[in-house]
């Protein structure tokens, strides 16, 4: 399908939506109006909420609170992953005492542990960052422990036959591959982060998107709960098309077709 | 095998078992008392049914694997942990996927400690010598398998190993390709004249390369069973040389032995 075509699809799937979205919730069919709309707002509302929410320019300081904690929690969290990853990949004794705890905590909803943090860390965003971290530090863990151990035999006995020091396996081969895992994994990290950072708004907080949504919800103003959707929609949407262009630097030496999740 | 022989040799097996211990307990035992010596200089062929244990060989002579019994000799000193001397060709692809055509190839000098400009400049250069000048910036993955073939092979040369062990190197290769980069060792391999153990399942390949062709029975407790001198002369040409009357005379005497050797690994692998 032409690339035109395809866009005028697509914008036509947003149109619809919102022309249904717009006439179910003002206007009567049969009778009643199918879409209360105090439980559902309206296109119109909404969007003139999120344009007071620009011109005021309040929004930003809430986009940066967010963006500021899922930046943290993906840097901490990621290099945290990395290096226990590696530790345990490269020390299987370790590994094997720890595995139980580490499948234990992963197994955990991490929701439950934000009210903690809260408590601990207080209702600024190191509460937040510290939710975003447990979420984006198993992700990253669990790719580089594979990366490590999973390093191709062949490529490993010809490091070795090229006269590679185990520092320089590290530099040359566990490293990179390491690196090659957690990259792959790298939209999912970032999302988490961006889901530990609002998450943990939501649950407490005096800035951020989830924070702006939770207000909004409190007062019931429905319009406000989707303008806030919307805008963090885009703002995961940018960060994703930003990872895009990373990860295409990083990875130009990978096949396209393989591409791992 | 006499001491003389063996000081003489690049690589020298003596009386060498390998066995691997069994998942279920028990041990298989792939190569029984092998013993091959390989001339500096000179040219070695293993031949042998699939799954005989050719690559184990390899293996042992490289020091990736230690023997069970038996001793392997490096110019006259026990090998005790990797063979520092040899340069290793794969099978399987083995170029690192992360490193450029010229990364690759200029590793081997870098862990060497050369710097790194001197290495990228030498790694430029044998590029060039197996015919990739211009794919430096590419990955491996870029390349067809005959490329990735050349650059492994730029990769290992130059390291300047004293010994070259080579796994079946151009099984995956079409035949065409097979006999191009055939010639090309042939034509780097004249230059300096390293000791090659070259392993195949292939019988022309390995008589239109090597000095000498030696013959594995089929596994298991493999065992060297035939060791023919190819009398073609130097410098040959691989298409060229198969149409020799004395290429057609070997080929037939050790064919001869060798199918009854092929037709018993098939029996051997259908009855597991």
């Amino acid at each position: 399908m032409a690339r035109a075509q395809l866009t005028l699809l697509q914008v036509l799937v947003a149109v619809v939506s919102l022309v249904l979205w717009h006439v179910l919730t003002t206007y009567p069919l049969f009778g009643h109006i199918l879409l209360p709309p105090f439980f559902f707002s309206n296109p119109v509302d909404v969007a003139a909420q999120i344009v007071s929410w620009f011109a005021s320019g309040v929004i930003w300081k809430h986009l940066w609170v967010t963006l500021i904690e899922s930046i943290l929690a993906f840097v901490i969290g990621s290099i945290g992953g990395v290096l226990v990853g590696f530790w345990f990949a490269r020390q299987p004794v370790t590994a094997a005492v720890f595995d139980p705890y580490v499948k234990m905590a992963n197994a955990l909803p991490r929701v439950v542990l934000a009210p903690i943090f809260t408590l601990w860390f207080g209702l600024g965003i190191w509460s937040k960052v510290a939710l975003g971290i447990t979420l984006v530090f198993f992700i990253v863990f669990f790719n580089v422990y594979q990366g490590v151990k999973e390093v191709s035999q062949t490529v490993l006995a010809n490091a070795r036959m090229l006269g590679m020091s185990e520092r320089q396996l590290m530099r040359h081969v566990y490293w990179p591959s390491a690196l090659s895992w957690m990259f792959s994994s790298l939209h999912t990290s970032v999302g988490f982060a961006v889901v530990g950072a609002v998450v943990g708004e939501y649950l407490g907080s005096a800035a951020g998107l989830g924070y702006l949504i939770q207000q909004a919800e409190g007062v019931f103003d429905v319009a406000g709960v989707f303008a806030g959707m919307f805008v963090l929609a885009a703002f995961v949407i940018v960060i994703d098309i930003l990872v895009t262009m990373v990860e295409r630097r990083l990875l130009v030496w990978r096949p396209a077709a393989e591409t791992r999740t | 095998m006499t001491e003389l022989a063996q000081r003489n040799s690049a690589v020298s097996l003596a009386g060498v078992d390998v066995s691997f211990r069994l998942a279920g307990g028990g041990i298989f035992t792939a190569v029984k008392n092998a013993s091959l010596a390989v001339a500096d200089g000179e040219f070695v062929a293993i031949v042998g049914p699939t799954g005989c244990g050719k690559s184990t060989l390899l293996n042992i002579a490289a020091g990736l694997l230690a023997p069970a019994a038996g001793t392997v000799d490096i110019f006259g000193s026990a090998l005790a942990s990797l063979n520092r001397q040899a340069g290793y060709l794969f099978q399987a692809d083995a170029l690192f996927p992360w490193k450029t055509a010229l990364e690759n190839v200029a590793i081997g000098l870098e862990t060497a400690g050369i710097p790194s400009p001197e290495a990228r400049a030498r790694a430029k250069e044998w590029l060039s010598r197996v015919g990739l000048g211009a794919f430096g910036d590419r990955y491996p993955h870029m390349l067809s398998g005959g490329q990735r073939k050349r650059v492994g092979l730029a990769q290992v040369l130059i390291r300047d190993p004293k010994i070259l062990l080579m796994d079946e190197p151009f099984g995956p290769l079409d035949a065409q390709t097979r006999q191009i980069m055939g010639n090309l060792l042939l034509d780097l391999w004249s230059a300096d004249r390293k000791a090659v153990l070259f392993v195949t399942h292939d019988l022309e390949e390995a008589i239109a390369l090597s000095d000498r062709v030696v013959i594995m029975s089929a596994g298991p407790a493999a065992r060297i069973i035939g060791d023919w001198r190819v009398p073609l002369p130097r410098p040959r040409d691989i298409s060229e040389v198969k149409l020799d009357r004395a290429f057609h005379d070997l080929h037939r005497d050790i064919w001869h032995m060798l199918k009854a050797e092929v037709v018993k690994g098939y029996a051997q692998a259908e009855a597991v």
